[in-house]
């Protein structure tokens, strides 16, 4: 009596009646495809959102003015981020590959008699590669236009578009607050993070900005102020050192102790992922957990179709133990049936399921992920919810006096 | 062969014992043909659940083949079962939706004969019933002397040392009915099968050699036939009037 026999004896009685077997299955089925299935919603929306957050540039530290911080005793004051900062920054700090200062204030930005309201970003050249921006046509804003405060302006593709409605804007002039701008480049598309959407920017060289469209909004002290610093260390095992590295500096030349709360966040790109990741994450699990129960269910289910089955065949049982079968070969021949119908129903559920994810993907709602890891957990899940589940039947089964059960009608 | 030394069975019914087998004492040698007859009630299944091994006694000893088997446990008694007893039954017992060929192979499955051996002892017991023709036949494409055929072949299939058979022709029509005796008469003669016939049919138990009466667990007679009857011999009237059934 081999385990093989045992199959074979199992998917017989089960091919007995297939209606029943299949609708036990059903149960089996729904549960699985709903955890693939849901599972693969929540880990298409993580992945969808990791590969947003990276996109804003590798290894990205982000330093700007935290508002609204109390001193104690000074009331509401904003200590702002100076030029000085940026450039003590790009100076001290080491294991950094770029450091891009940004002004950032909203414009009247105007093509012709088509006009909006814009953030104008004032740049250099290093604030594309640190943010990982790349051109679709034209140049970058260059160092030599900072120094001469050149009026130029490169856009983002919506802000493009936008303005331009269809026009290959490149060499064009366009107005800020009513200065002339020549368009010298377009960025290539990145897709939205959350509210902000990366491809409405419109950058110009910094210098430009200060000398003619910020003014005195952007002195504060007599000092020129900058709105953030973004940093891209050189590697992601750099992040750290790099961040107190830069909270060092900005303690020393803000002259603050140790004990004072740093009015700035520093902050890294892995941070922010890592706090959207664990986000994604618990709903995943939350969603995967509400499908379980349905498996559960469908648990239930398989049991109680197998104590019918049990005594329905219970002369059957009584047979096969008068002609030599023991105990345990009755209890395997049970449990075997039950994993059948749970695996069986595992296999097709997982079709089901990553059918389900399939269309969803289809639909452009959702890019969804099955994973490997998805599939074999709710195999073997589906796998021990039939040994469960089949354990009591099974015992009951096996547990039969063949005298008493070769006597049942 | 088979010996049985006070074998006792007390079921309790609630506050009362009842005593199924009251001490019995029966010896039965190799090649014997025998039935065992008693009205309902009497012992007779409960015996034959002993002699089957599908039962234990509450005292006495019970040797098959000079072994004791009254203290065997669950799993020893199911091995014991698959070797040395051959069941057939009134019921015939055949499994569904299997074709003859398969329900003959059953018992070799559980006593672990695999592969071709399997296959062929299996069809050497079908030529033994006379059902080589048939064996790719479900049960339900039988006739019901064909179907307790095919479960007499499985009962000879693991050359048992003890055929047991409870009223094997109590679903069969007479003249069915003659042929199953005749079969297990020749089986008797030819092979030197031992055979226990449990009936309380009085003509049928006069196809065997030895007749041990039970009434109310205890034997009350054990008598040889000289001349057991041929099979196809034609019922006596009087007993066509009272059929025992």
């Amino acid at each position: 009596m081999n385990i093989i026999e045992n199959i074979r004896i199992s998917f017989r009685a089960l091919a007995a009646n297939k209606l029943r077997s299949g609708l036990t299955m059903l149960g089996i089925i729904i549960g699985v495809a709903a955890v693939v299935a849901l599972m693969s919603i929540g880990r298409g929306a993580t992945r969808n959102i990791t590969s947003r957050v990276e996109g804003l540039g590798s290894n990205l530290v982000a330093v700007s003015a935290a508002r609204n911080v109390r001193q104690a005793g000074v009331g509401a004051q904003t200590t702002p981020l100076y030029y000085s900062d940026y450039q003590q920054i790009a100076r001290e700090v080491n294991n950094v590959v770029g450091v891009a200062p940004t002004y950032q204030a909203g414009a009247r930005v105007m093509y012709g008699t088509n006009a909006s309201q814009f953030s104008v970003t004032g740049v250099t050249s290093q604030f594309a590669a640190v943010n990982a921006y790349t051109l679709t046509e034209g140049r970058f804003i260059s160092d030599y236009d900072n120094s001469a405060e050149s009026r130029v302006v490169v856009l983002g593709s919506q802000a493009a578009s936008d303005l331009f409605s269809g026009l290959n804007p490149l060499g064009r002039q366009l107005t800020i607050n009513g200065i002339n701008f020549t368009v010298v480049g377009i960025l290539a598309s990145k897709g939205s993070t959350g509210f902000f959407s990366q491809d409405e920017v419109i950058l110009i060289p910094l210098q430009t900005g200060y000398a003619r469209l910020y003014g005195g909004t952007a002195i504060s002290n007599g000092q020129r102020t900058l709105s953030s610093i973004s940093l891209s260390a050189a590697s992601s095992n750099a992040v750290s050192e790099v961040i107190s590295q830069i909270e060092y500096i900005l303690r020393r030349d803000h002259q603050l102790t140790l004990t004072d709360t740093l009015p700035f966040t520093v902050t890294s790109q892995s941070q922010a992922l890592s706090t959207l990741t664990s986000i994604t994450s618990t709903l995943t699990a939350f969603l995967g957990a509400i499908a379980g129960i349905s498996l559960f269910v469908g648990g239930i289910g398989i049991m109680n179709i197998m104590l019918v089955s049990v005594r329905e065949r219970t002369r059957e049982i009584g047979l096969r133990k008068a002609v030599g079968a023991r105990r345990s070969v009755i209890l395997l021949q049970f449990i075997v049936e039950t994993i059948t119908l749970s695996l069986v129903g595992g296999i097709i559920g997982i079709l089901l399921g990553a059918g389900i994810a399939g269309i969803v993907t289809l639909t452009g709602l959702i890019t969804t992920y099955v994973s490997l890891d998805v599939i074999l957990y709710s195999f073997f899940f589906a796998a021990l919810v039939g040994l469960f589940f089949g354990i009591y039947p099974a015992y009951q089964a096996a547990s039969l006096r063949p005298i008493e059960a070769l006597r049942y009608e | 062969m088979i010996e049985l030394e006070n074998i006792t069975k007390i079921y309790r019914l609630g506050q009362t014992k009842v005593f199924a087998l009251d001490s019995i004492n029966v010896n039965i040698e190799a090649g014997e043909m025998v039935a065992i007859m008693g009205p309902s009630g009497s012992g007779k299944s409960t015996m034959m659940a002993i002699l089957g091994c599908l039962d234990v006694p509450t005292k006495g000893v019970y040797r098959l083949d000079g072994e004791p088997v009254e203290k065997l446990n669950e799993n020893q008694l199911a091995q014991i079962r698959s070797q040395k007893v051959g069941f057939v039954f009134q019921q015939f017992n055949l499994l569904p939706r299997t074709n003859a060929l398969e329900n003959v192979m059953l018992p070799l499955l559980y006593d672990g004969v695999h592969g071709k051996a399997r296959v062929e002892k299996a069809k050497a017991a079908l030529a033994t019933v006379g059902l080589t023709d048939r064996m790719h036949h479900h049960p339900n494409q039988l006739s019901g002397g064909e179907q307790q055929r095919v479960a007499i072949a499985r009962a000879l299939v693991n050359d048992p040392t003890i055929l047991l058979a409870d009223e094997p022709t109590g679903n069969l029509d007479t003249k069915t009915g003659d042929e199953i005796i005749g079969l297990f008469q020749r089986l008797h003669e030819d092979k030197g099968q031992t055979v226990v016939y449990v009936t309380h049919d009085a003509f049928i138990a006069r196809h065997t050699q030895r007749i041990i009466r039970l009434v109310d667990g205890k034997i009350i007679s054990d008598e040889k036939i000289a001349h057991p009857l041929v099979a196809g011999t034609p019922r006596p009237e009087e007993a066509l009037d009272t059929p025992a059934m």
